[in-house]
């Protein structure tokens, strides 16, 4: 199913503007994500989707080519996983799985065989007499998107997924999340406010700041080529070289760099792992921290720009706290950017 | 003092109070109950004599009605007032449970004033409505001082409930009649059970209430003062004493189980 959202906005009632006028399309079996940080209106514009909120006058929502902005909730056909699951404590693992199926008043042996299937599928075979009190994080997020998936929804939304889980377990499951969605080939929005669940699951992925999308593109295009100095931060966290633009060169607090030709702005950003630790090196600052990750190291530079700078370091001879360094910055890893308006 | 004897010292009060407060009235009560001169057949007597069986069965099913009632009225009436922020929510909800401070006597004479001979009611209809010495009256009296005690609870249980489930159950194809019988009713049946159990030993106990109504109707509380102070039939309204009691608790009893297989269904 296809989704189109045009010029679609949400004010609240107390002026606060959730959604500036938004236009979105998801094509047929993508997924697509929307990420941003907490109060960008990333929610606001998944539960407009589902029905949960209405927009405000002027907005629509097409589901192929069916206007469904006057459509409640119930008869919108979406399913939806829920940040905090919202899963039904007083009915099994199987009842809840079969809700959204008993809703559509199928006949009970129809129902039976479709939430076996869905079982099998999101492997909860071992469970489907349980009471949900007796599941774990990662069972009681299978057993969401396994009841949001049942019915055959149009689309599917989720609401961070992830996020009611512990680092470890969130890891592996977000591999099995995209793992899953592929495998449903579903229309699905997923919400969430970090980028590696982003980049992990999504086809595409929407960033989103203050309202409205400021860029869309599939996690290379956002990573290689942002379009702002938002996205380059948010994103793949990149840092703002603040300097004197002299020409093709940006003098720093500890020393010159030179800048690419092309750039769409004169903000110029380099990420961590475009810093490189070298004694030839133009720039030098001083080690601030050191630490160790298993495949690499992250140190922390001072004296470079007035805000410490980080490197990814991964050879043996690990500097030392403390330590003046040099250090180069490849021309083309510097992105620059409008300044912000 | 070891942890043991601690801990013991500690259960002394509970059971001095016990002994104090429950066992010994009670098993007074229950003597005085099988001493009078038909010794055991006091309470053969209950079940034989129409007086007394009819009063019991009243009793009870007035209880009932105004539990199930004040369950109704206090459910929909909480979850609005939890659910919607408006001005003077607070003022509404003040005079709700105002009934609270009122004792049954009072509750009663307002009942009059409604329904009596010179009540309101009577004054604005034609012809002759007064329902203030009926069991609609007493119904109503019950009513009227039992939902506040509903309303708190269930409104403390609502303010818990948690939107998405509902949301989910939308969602989920449920239209919204749907969604009260499949999570907002599981959702409150725990204090649903809790308030209603007070709700309704509140009725069947009520005595200040039924005083000043039941001129033409007999509630156990009723029969009981009079045995004990007109017919100084002491063994009488001892034995109706031990009878209202244990049908009460028989009650509550499976009322709390019914409780405790939601709560088990719902984890």
């Amino acid at each position: 199913m296809t989704l189109n959202l045009t010029t679609t906005a949400k004010t609240f009632g107390d002026g606060t503007k959730a959604l500036l006028p938004t236009n979105l399309k998801v094509n047929t079996g993508e997924i697509v994500s929307l990420l941003g940080p907490s109060g960008c209106g990333k929610t606001t514009l998944l539960r407009i989707i589902a029905g949960l909120e209405t927009p405000d006058p002027g907005g629509k929502i097409w589901f192929d080519s069916d206007d469904v902005t006057d459509l409640p909730v119930e008869r919108r056909q979406v399913g939806m996983v829920f940040q905090s699951y919202a899963l039904f404590p007083n009915m099994s693992v199987r009842a809840n799985i079969g809700y959204g199926l008993k809703m559509k008043k199928l006949p009970k042996a129809d129902i039976e065989a479709r939430v076996s299937e869905v079982l099998e599928m999101c492997q909860l075979n071992d469970y489907a007499q349980r009471a949900i009190t007796a599941l774990s994080g990662g069972q009681r997020q299978r057993v969401a998107l396994a009841r949001a998936i049942a019915p055959r929804p149009r689309l599917l939304l989720l609401d961070e997924p992830l996020s009611a889980l512990d680092a470890a377990l969130r890891e592996t499951l977000r591999d099995e999340l995209a793992i899953l969605l592929r495998k449903f080939n579903i229309t699905a929005i997923f919400v969430t406010h970090d980028q590696n669940e982003a980049m992990a699951i999504a086809d595409r992925v929407a960033v989103m700041s203050h309202g409205e999308i400021v860029q869309s593109g599939t996690p290379e295009e956002l990573y290689r080529k942002p379009n702002s100095t938002f996205v380059a931060s948010f994103v793949g966290s990149a840092m703002h070289l603040a300097g004197e633009i002299n020409g093709s060169k940006l003098k720093l607090k500890g020393g010159e760099v030179s800048l690419p030709a092309d750039g769409t702005g004169c903000e110029a950003f380099v990420r961590a792992e475009n810093i490189q630790i070298n004694k030839n090196g133009s720039l030098s600052g001083y080690v601030d921290t050191v630490t160790f990750l298993g495949t690499h190291y992250r140190v922390g530079i001072s004296g470079v720009i007035s805000e410490p700078i980080t490197s990814i370091f991964s050879g043996n001879k690990v500097p030392k706290l403390g330590e003046k360094i040099r250090l180069t910055i490849e021309t083309q890893s510097i992105l620059l950017l409008p300044s912000k308006a | 003092m070891t942890n043991r004897t601690f801990v013991l010292t500690c259960l002394t009060p509970l059971l001095i109070f016990s002994l104090a407060f429950l066992a010994f009235p009670l098993m007074r009560l229950f003597l005085a109950s099988v001493e009078g001169d038909n010794g055991w057949a006091v309470y053969l007597d209950i079940i034989r004599k129409p007086r007394y069986i009819n009063t019991l069965v009243l009793t009870v099913l007035v209880s009932l009605a105004t539990t199930f009632a004040a369950l109704a009225v206090s459910t929909t009436a909480g979850m609005f007032l939890v659910r919607n922020k408006f001005r003077g929510r607070n003022i509404l909800l003040s005079i709700l449970t105002l009934p609270l401070a009122f004792p049954g006597v009072v509750i009663g004479f307002l009942i009059i004033l409604l329904g009596g001979r010179q009540g309101l009611i009577n004054q604005i209809t034609p012809g002759h409505v007064v329902f203030a010495y009926s069991v609609l009256g007493l119904f109503l009296g019950y009513l009227y001082f039992s939902i506040p005690r509903v309303l708190l609870t269930v409104m403390a249980a609502a303010e818990k409930l948690d939107p998405a489930l509902e949301e989910a159950a939308r969602t989920l194809g449920a239209n919204p009649f749907r969604v009260v019988v499949d999570v907002i009713l599981p959702g409150l049946m725990p204090s649903l059970i809790a308030s209603g159990a007070i709700a309704f030993a509140t009725a069947m106990g009520a005595f200040g209430t039924a005083f000043t109504l039941a001129t033409n109707i007999d509630v156990i509380p009723m029969v009981i003062y009079t045995e004990f102070t007109l017919s100084a039939n002491i063994a009488m309204a001892a034995a109706l004493s031990i009878v209202l009691g244990i049908v009460t608790w028989i009650l509550l009893l499976i009322a709390r189980s019914l409780s405790g297989t939601t709560v088990a269904a719902g984890g």
